[in-house]
């Protein structure tokens, strides 16, 4: 497992060289300029040559890219061309607010989620699993934003329980941390919560219907053991592939809820990136995304052989 | 019912009970120790040198955290901001200015004249109206600490409007150190002598910018009066929070969570004012004009003829009503220096406030206009923008145009604007924008009117050297009378010239919390004067 766990680690380092390589020529080719975006509205085109070769801007591509990948190789993603800060500290700065958004929300997707699918399947066809299936289908129709506005409506400008806005780190207030995260914690996991429960009925149905299930009806035993210790354990593989997913999406998918909630996490830092033609910035970013992406992947295959030891590696 | 579901039951309850009364507390419990003001602006502080770009957030930091020599005030007459006396001389050539004693940077150092003469040749390296007082600078001398004295090569009549002109670019005063920056990098700290303290370990850029009142700071004796008067700061500390999402920054004003958003959209105002504890007027007094630019370089509209067929084929009304709506908030303006200001005035402008058909298809058919498409950017992702370039497809359509509307977005507009090719190659004939009205108020602040060619003209690249030249006498004319009148002429030939088209003057309403006094009119937001009440 050792070797694996290092042959995969080793493995990242071409993935990351073609994504850096990658993202470095497309965010070139693609339009805008940061000189012209920092110079302001009423700039000349002088002004903005000025400022272009300031930054370097005007050397050739091959230039440009030998300069940034020699930082790279030393741990220096650049500076912003749009705040003139080092990118790694606005990176860092904007962490903490994703890493708890996404980590709360996947705890609640799982703690919600799987019971209901589990739920759900023991309860094939009667009542109780179409009502999950009838909100597994709402939980995927409606989009993040709608739900992000009819919560704060009802919970924060109605009932006021709720603030309508805003970040609270746990280490400042853990009080208002939940308070702050609760309303963006559930509109974006309705749609994850909706996706792991029709994974998770689907998996124990199938599960359910295998031999040893019925060996272990015939042998007498209890209904709750079957579910828990042979038909959900059983089907943990592929919820867990689904829970792997369903972080990575996270992470790089929480601009709506980062913007409609106003928390300063890397979704909005992204936006701002690409509008302002940040090219360390947005380079950074998904050098950071495209690691993360690999590091759950990881994750996800070694927590393959912890659940089901037929796999080994 | 057991007890244990009979205690969870009871819990719930009282959770639901107790959320409503800490609601509050995690609401306001920072203002507990200091009174905050916290504003939602029109966009994100990023930039923090307000003389290396003209971008209006970093203006707006420049009056929080840096003072001015003079300012304007609400009969547009520059008065002493920084400066105490002032004279000059019998020839108009000299001027001598002496600084108020006891003016304070934020790290405890005297304002002295060194640093007002490197700000002033910073700023005028990047700023127009800087460029032309520099024009007519033969030197500036430090006299003492405190005075110091500007020598011009012939009599200039703005030189007061120049140091007190209130928008982008300022001319904000900074230690000696920071103003001998390239021009074109930012400057390494946020040190200025103005009313508030930047705290830098606490700005995310895109997020939040925080500042703390300064101490130190010597307001002037005179009631405030837009950028002039006495800065007296009422609150402990100020926070501009970016909040891209326009609903959820106008429910943070209704709920109390912000006190203050700078500039809703048109649709929401409605929806601010019918809130309780509400309240929406607008801050900046002459609004803002929409503009339409051509590009002088190519053809066809290095021809006169066709772009005054342009001006002859659409008007300003139909502008204003597919931009801002409800008529409340703006007015059909042929003033290229803005309705509302000294220098309003209609010369020319009838062309443009009705639209004559016949007349513009008289003037292609005269022009070498042969059907070649206009290529006009049309920024789709910026609202204040995309309601301009389909009417004037539209209106280009009906008097015998071809037109090329090229939807893209605004960063690519702003650097596909800079092009001088021709549009068949990546450049482009014609584009839209907005200028705070301060922008645009008289002949030598307007970008728009800059005729100098590829060298020195703004974006469109015009070049009449004769015009160059009547703009330059109203920096050279004694008197509002004089100024006046050169202005009208300006006006007149920069119509006849089609230098650019307003498309109308539009308001915008700022709304803040009725539990804010004291809230002041101006050329850009003031958080001075303001008094947050219980």
């Amino acid at each position: 497992m050792a070797l694996y766990i290092l042959r995969r680690l080793l493995a990242v380092i071409p993935v990351m060289l073609v994504v850096a390589v990658f993202v470095f020529l497309l965010i070139r080719l693609g339009p805008g300029d940061p000189a012209a975006q920092l110079a302001g509205d009423a700039a000349t085109a002088e002004d903005i040559q000025r400022i272009r070769e300031r930054l370097g801007l005007h050397l050739p591509i091959h230039v440009q890219f030998i300069t940034w990948f020699g930082n790279i190789l030393q741990g220096d993603l650049g500076m912003s061309i749009a705040n003139n800060r080092p990118v790694s500290s606005l990176i860092l700065a904007r962490l903490e607010p994703t890493l708890m958004l996404t980590l709360t929300t996947i705890i609640f997707v799982v703690l919600v989620a799987v019971p209901l699918g589990a739920i759900a399947a023991w309860n094939h066809g009667r009542w109780i699993d179409r009502a999950v299936m009838a909100f597994s289908v709402l939980g995927f129709s409606i989009p993040v934003f709608v739900l992000a506005y009819i919560l704060i409506y009802v919970f924060a400008m109605w009932l006021g329980v709720a603030p309508v806005q805003g970040f609270v780190s746990p280490t400042d207030s853990l009080y208002r941390f939940f308070a702050h995260i609760a309303l963006p914690v559930l509109s974006l996991s309705t749609i994850y919560i909706a996706l792991v429960a029709r994974i998770t009925r689907a998996t124990v149905v199938e599960t359910l219907g295998e031999d040893y299930i019925r060996t272990a009806y015939s042998k007498g035993v209890r209904d709750r053991d079957i579910l828990l210790k042979h038909a959900l354990r059983n089907s943990w593989v592929p919820v867990v592939t689904v829970i792997g997913i369903s972080i990575a999406a996270l992470i790089g998918g929480v601009v709506v809820t980062e913007s409609v909630y106003n928390i300063p996490g890397l979704g909005r830092l992204t936006v701002d990136a690409v509008l302002a033609s940040d090219y360390p910035v947005i380079q950074g970013l998904i050098l950071v995304f495209s690691f993360t992406y690999v590091l759950i992947n990881l994750v996800v295959d070694i927590t393959y052989a912890a659940l089901d030891p037929r796999i080994r590696y | 019912m057991s007890i244990t579901t009979r205690n969870w039951t009871a819990g719930l309850l009282a959770a639901v009970v107790a959320i409503p009364a800490a609601n509050a507390a995690f609401v306001s419990s920072a203002d507990a120790e200091e009174v905050v003001l916290r504003a939602v602006k029109h966009s994100a502080l990023r930039v923090l040198d307000p003389i290396m770009t003209t971008a209006y957030m970093s203006r707006n930091h420049g009056y929080m955290i840096f003072d001015t020599l003079f300012a304007l005030d609400e009969n547009f007459e520059p008065q002493p901001q920084m400066v105490d006396t002032w004279e000059v001389s019998d020839d108009q050539l000299t001027w001598t200015f002496t600084l108020r004693d006891g003016l304070l940077f934020h790290d405890g150092e005297l304002v002295t004249s060194d640093d007002v003469i490197a700000s002033l040749r910073r700023w005028g390296e990047r700023d127009a109206m800087g460029q032309e007082l520099m024009r007519y600078t033969e030197e500036m001398n430090a006299v003492d600490d405190n005075t110091f004295e500007i020598v011009v090569s012939e009599p200039y009549g703005l030189m007061l409007e120049s140091l007190g002109k209130p928008s982008s670019n300022v001319p904000f005063i900074m230690p000696q150190r920071l103003a001998e920056t390239d021009s074109t990098e930012p400057i390494p700290e946020q040190i200025g002598s103005g009313p508030f303290v930047f705290v830098d370990e606490e700005f995310e850029p895109g997020a939040v910018a925080v500042y703390r009142k300064f101490e130190d700071y010597v307001p002037r004796d005179e009631e405030p009066s837009w950028m002039s008067g006495g800065k007296n700061v009422h609150v402990d500390r100020v926070e501009w929070v970016n909040i891209p999402d326009h609903g959820t920054a106008l429910n943070s004003v209704i709920s109390g969570e912000i006190d203050w958003m700078e500039n809703p959209p048109w649709d929401l105002i409605a929806v601010a004012e019918n809130a309780p504890n509400v309240v929406g007027r607008q801050l900046q007094p002459l609004g803002s004009q929409g503009m339409m630019r051509m590009n002088f370089l190519h053809p066809p509209l290095d021809d006169p003829k066709v772009r005054q067929a342009i001006m002859y084929a659409v008007e300003q009304e139909s502008y204003m009503q597919a931009l801002v709506g409800p008529p409340e908030y703006y007015e059909v303006c042929g003033a290229m220096f803005m309705c509302g200001t000294p220098l309003e005035t209609d010369i020319g402008s009838a062309p443009l406030l009705e639209q004559d058909l016949d007349r513009a298809r008289e003037l292609l058919e005269e022009s070498s206009y042969d059907g070649e498409p206009i290529v006009i950017m049309y920024p789709t992702d910026v609202i204040t923008l995309s309601g301009y370039p389909p009417v004037t497809a539209q209106a280009l359509e009906e008097a015998g145009f071809n037109v090329d509307l090229q939807a893209t977005d605004w960063q690519t507009v702003v650097s596909r604007r800079a092009s001088m090719d021709p549009p068949e190659e990546g450049g482009w004939h014609l584009f839209h924008t907005n200028w705070v009205g301060f922008d645009v108020a008289n002949p030598i602040v307007s970008q728009g009117l800059v005729a100098g060619g590829r060298e020195a003209a703004w974006f469109g690249w015009p070049d009449f050297p004769e015009f160059e030249e009547l703009r330059r006498s109203f920096a050279a004319a004694d008197g509002a009378e004089e100024q006046f009148a050169v202005a009208e002429q300006i006006q007149e030939q920069a119509y006849e010239n089609v230098m650019y088209l307003p498309l109308g003057q539009y308001i915008e309403i700022a709304i803040f919390g009725d539990h804010l006094e004291g809230v002041l009119e101006g050329p850009a937001p003031i958080f001075w004067n303001i008094r947050k009440n219980d």
